[in-house]
């Protein structure tokens, strides 16, 4: 126990570090990925027929791969296969071939929710901004978007959820987020090793973080209920 | 000169033809109501005259001008269908309200983007902004709701969001007001609230065009009345000509389904 109690602030300060990097990982791809989603999402609508069969393509074999994989292929394929490390062999270099495989996932995901969210707006919305001579922008933006943000904010919050969870596929990469910490004290590192306990305490990292945002969601959510 | 003339308008979906050969004409201040069994293609004809559906064949010509001729491409680039389209209002079976806005908003939304293509528009933005929201607020009271609003549609009963929704077009102005079967999605308590809105727009000399399955209100406001069946004009005439005279054997039998009863 005495050994316990001074091995916690070294754990603790490495856990903060690791999980400073998982907060920018999370942060950076919903930045990217929530704009890119809608992107493909009106790719994989679109009349032009070869850009839609090519997006829908994208985004199946995406969503038909692991995560990891595409890690994998992000973070080695330029240096292995095409002999040009683009991504540097620092830690940064890591972050960035790690915030690009998570875009690019994540933004195929968002964008069959967003898909379904605007479908799922009636067609007479439409037409009525069409009878009063609106453009098909001033109709997205001003009648159609909320009205879908409204239907998505659910399914979203999900996968919200899950991509705090799936940052942590990053480690694979070696990314120094809050998994990479913990197991360094099963290496060895600071003078603690063999150490399992640490790993096991980053579940509540996650858990607290995830309490948050299912709070702050939930609020977006009923902030939204003011109209059906 | 009447303020709108069709000419020969067809329209087929595949190889359905919805409507055959369509030619009518409306003067200024005049009521036009629309009558036949559903699918008979009036519901598609308005849609045409907004320019939700293009017809295969024919004119349109509102003040004499050529709004669409299936013959001249020129009359169908995109960018100026959205200003033709502001000639006609159209006032949904369905409302077709927006629901993130209030009764007043809803009135207002469209004119306020429309005012941003005024030359004038930035130095004299609040003042345009104050007469487009004194002419919403004048337009639901004349609608009888001025008490609400400032409710969003799904606050509202349907007979209410349908006055909302009558209101919205008038702010624009139109030429034509079409109504699309304005009183089906109601209860028949509320249909009466709606009816006399529309009747009052009738007096004060509103140019309409109505579907409706409501015979007693259509021969009351109308001042022209096409039967229709199966996309062609089976019968045109004065309501009472149209009603108590009918000509055709198809008009007397869609008719007596009503007088029954």
């Amino acid at each position: 126990m005495e050994l316990f109690l001074e091995q916690l602030p070294i754990v603790l300060r490495a856990l903060n570090t690791g999980f400073l990097q998982t907060l920018k990982l999370f942060f950076v791809t919903l930045i990217g990925a929530i704009p890119l989603g809608l992107i493909i999402a009106f790719g994989s609508m679109s009349r032009f027929k070869p850009l839609s069969y090519l997006v829908k393509m994208i985004v199946t074999i995406i969503r038909g791969t692991p995560l990891m994989i595409q890690l994998l292929i992000v973070y080695f394929f330029p240096g292995l296969v095409l002999d040009n490390p683009i991504w540097g062999s620092g830690e940064s270099g890591r972050f960035l071939a790690a915030s690009v495989a998570f875009i690019i996932n994540y933004a195929c995901y968002f964008s069959e929710i967003y898909r379904g969210g605007i479908q799922s707006v009636p067609i007479g919305q439409q037409e009525a901004g069409l009878v009063l001579g609106m453009t098909k922008n001033q109709i997205f933006f001003r009648v159609t978007l909320l009205q879908m943000i409204k239907r998505i904010i659910p399914p979203m919050s999900n996968e919200i959820i899950t991509l705090v969870k799936d940052t942590s596929l990053s480690r694979i990469i070696s990314l120094q987020e809050i998994i990479w910490a913990g197991q360094s004290f099963m290496r060895g590192s600071q003078g603690i090793s063999g150490a399992i306990w640490p790993l096991f305490f980053t579940a509540i990292y996650y858990l607290i973080f995830n309490g948050i945002l299912t709070v702050l969601l939930g609020r977006l959510e009923k902030k939204l209920n003011y109209f059906r | 000169m009447p303020i709108l003339e069709v000419e020969h308008i067809s329209k087929a979906f595949g190889r359905t033809e919805v409507l055959t050969d369509i030619s009518f004409s409306l003067e200024q201040g005049q009521v036009l109501s629309l009558i036949g069994s559903s699918g008979s293609g009036k519901t598609t004809l308005l849609r045409c005259l907004n320019f939700l559906e293009q017809p295969d064949n024919g004119v349109i010509r509102v003040n004499g001008e050529t709004l669409f001729d299936a013959q001249d491409p020129a009359t169908q680039k995109v960018a100026e269908i959205r200003k033709k389209r502001l000639h006609f209002g159209l006032v949904f079976q369905s409302f077709n309200l927006f629901p993130q806005y209030t009764a007043r908003e809803n009135v207002m939304l469209a004119k306020k983007l429309l005012v941003q293509e005024q030359p004038d528009f930035k130095a004299r933005k609040k003042e345009i902004f104050r007469e487009i929201e004194a002419e919403a607020d004048e337009l639901l009271r004349q609608m009888g709701l001025s008490d609400r609003r400032d409710n969003y549609p799904h606050q509202l009963s349907g007979g209410q969001c349908q006055r909302v929704a009558i209101a919205r077009a008038l702010a624009l102005k139109p030429d034509i007001l079409c109504f699309d079967e304005p009183t089906s999605a109601l209860d028949p308590e509320l249909t009466g609230e709606v009816l006399k809105v529309i009747k009052g727009l009738a007096v004060q000399n509103t140019t309409m065009i109505i579907v409706t399955h409501e015979m007693a209100f259509a021969r009351d406001v109308s001042s022209q009345v096409i039967f229709m069946d199966e996309g062609q004009i089976l019968e045109q005439g004065r309501p009472d000509q149209v009603f108590n005279h009918p000509r055709e054997e198809r008009t007397k039998q869609f008719l007596s389904r009503f007088t029954e009863g």
